[in-house]
């Protein structure tokens, strides 16, 4: 009983980890960049859900499509800012941009909302029972949502055009050239997908943990991260998995052994691959400098 | 058809190309040849947009500048690149491979990708197998069937015989030949000077980037300077 509620907790929040791992990913596949923005991008949904909904008094679902169109912006925005100047120089200087930009966020956060963390209405309330069982409605429609998600990324990436080009140009950037792939197209079309599926996640994360503040995408993003790694950062299928194993371990641990020690074990697995297999589950092992 | 002139370019400090000008003229079968680290593949990569020129360097291309046109522009003007060591996309299937080929949509996408597989039967029997699994000759059908889906006026091919056995080199020759009298000018890069000169019009001999000879196919092949350096004396 206990075990079933903690594995579906854990498939819950393995969901949000997913969705925001997968644009980790991605983003590492298309230009080998840790983009340590992205766990911001998930602050900046936020507020923007808190913005429409509770500021502008917009009907939920109306702040819910604002978050949801802001963060592809922002996120093709920052590309062509701050990466995209850089591209061909040393990966270190885009790696120390990339931190320079989550600061950015999460200061500009603060300047404009104060650190006060801000609250916002129950957007799911409700929950389902059957005989013995109750399952919240937030946690269903997360998984949902997110195994939704997934779905429609596998076909826009197996199958439409613009996702084989994604693919080409994650392959080999200078062949994919040689096709007539736009690549800049490309790599910007891949951030917008990225910040979408994290501002997603992030409209799911509220729904289970209604609160925004300026640096509440650090912790998610950074288990994101590990999520990416233990699948093989680059693969898109690694990182679906990897998420739901780190977000079921993290619940496993805090039922079974003690709530304070769920990061912990999340950054034990990180070091743990690392060692190991630092390809990750499904990644494909390229010898690479960095 | 394509005209360079002029063009110098650098890899940082290290000047890889020192002023080199060629042409070719439409319908020609025309080869460049030279040592390892000649220039070869710079001059490729220079002429489809990956690397740039120096200020000076003109690159055109029916008529119109190339030198400062993204890559996927060049393409899509007719002028296609089938690259130094084939560069498939080793973890996409024979057919998506083909499909990205034709990302210009220069062409009706299935009659060409059934025109390729009628000249590379062998790519139609494999056409769901994960190209990376594929053998180095098939590769290196699949990086000529790949880049004629985007139907190029031009065709670039770098060392396309380079790790293939006799029998198999002989057969892309003879595809070169094929394609060049089906209407497509061919520029061909080759150490394998022999083999180039036997299908080329004309050549040009590149030595640490500088052309050193420029001439006929059969002129060239006659030449004691060639003969000593690239065919074995
Ligand atoms: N990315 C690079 N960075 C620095 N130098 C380079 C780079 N690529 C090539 N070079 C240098 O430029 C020169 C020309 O190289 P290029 O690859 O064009 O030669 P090539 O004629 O194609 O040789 P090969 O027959 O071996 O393919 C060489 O001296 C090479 O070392
Ligand atoms: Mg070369």
């Amino acid at each position: 009983m206990i075990f079933i509620s903690q594995l579906i907790n854990g498939v819950h929040v393995g969901s949000i980890y997913a969705l925001v791992a997968l644009g980790y990913s991605m983003v590492y596949g298309i230009i080998k960049l840790i983009n340590f923005a992205h766990g911001d991008i998930i602050m900046v949904a936020s507020y923007a859900v808190w913005y429409g909904a509770v500021r502008m008094g917009l009907p939920t679902w109306a702040a819910i499509l604002l978050s949801i169109v802001i963060c592809p912006l922002l996120g093709m925005l920052i590309e062509k800012i701050a990466y995209k100047p850089l591209r061909g120089s040393a990966r270190i200087s885009l790696l120390i941009t990339a931190i320079g930009v989550s600061f950015l966020l999460q200061n500009l956060a603060r300047m404009i909302f104060t650190a006060t963390p801000q609250s916002l209405p129950a957007l799911i309330p409700g929950k389902l029972s059957v005989g013995p069982w109750t399952l919240s409605y937030t946690t269903l429609v997360t998984i949902a949502v997110a195994v939704v998600m997934m779905l429609c990324l596998n076909l826009l990436v197996s199958r439409t055009k613009m996702g084989k080009a994604m693919r080409a140009v994650s392959e080999d950037t200078e062949a994919a050239q040689l096709m007539g792939i736009n690549v800049n197209h490309t790599i910007s079309f891949t951030f917008a997908i990225g910040s979408g599926l994290a501002a997603v996640a992030a409209v799911l994360y509220c729904c289970s943990y209604p609160q925004v503040s300026p640096t509440m995408g650090s912790l998610l993003g950074l288990k994101a991260f590990v999520a990416a790694v233990l699948g093989g950062i680059g693969s898109i299928p690694g990182a679906m998995v990897g998420g739901f194993v780190i977000g079921i371990a993290e619940s496993l641990t805090k039922g079974y052994i003690h709530s304070g020690l769920a990061d912990a074990l999340v950054f034990l697995i990180l070091i743990v691959v690392l060692i190991v297999r630092p390809a990750g589950l499904m990644g494909v092992h390229r010898p690479e400098k960095v | 058809m394509l005209k360079v002139e002029d063009l110098s370019v650098f890899y940082g400090q290290i000047q890889a190309l020192k002023s080199i000008s060629f042409e070719v003229k439409q319908g020609e079968v025309v080869t460049l040849i030279g040592a390892n680290g000649a220039g070869k593949s710079t001059v490729l990569k220079t002429i489809s947009g990956l690397l740039r020129g120096r200020n000076g360097s003109s690159i055109t291309f029916m008529g119109q500048d190339i030198s400062r046109m993204e890559p996927h522009r060049i393409v899509e003007r007719g002028l296609s690149h089938v690259p130094e060591g084939r560069r498939i996309f080793l973890q996409m299937s024979v057919l998506e491979n083909l499909q990205m080929g034709a990302y210009t949509g220069a062409g009706d996408m299935e009659a060409d990708i059934e025109q390729v597989f009628e000249r590379f039967p062998r790519l139609r029997e494999r056409q769901r197998q994960v190209a990376g699994t594929l053998s180095g000759g098939e590769q290196q059908m699949l990086a000529i069937g790949r880049a004629l889906m985007s139907r190029p006026k031009l065709m670039m091919l770098d060392e396309p015989s380079m790790g293939l056995a006799p029998i198999l080199i002989e057969q892309i020759f003879d595809i070169i030949t094929e394609l060049n009298a089906a209407g497509t000018t061919i520029l061909l890069v080759e150490q394998n000077a022999r083999m180039a000169l036997s299908v080329a019009h004309r050549g040009y001999v590149l030595e640490t980037g500088r052309v050193v000879l420029a001439d006929t196919a059969q002129a060239l092949l006659n030449s004691d300077a060639v003969k000593k350096a690239y065919l074995g004396g």
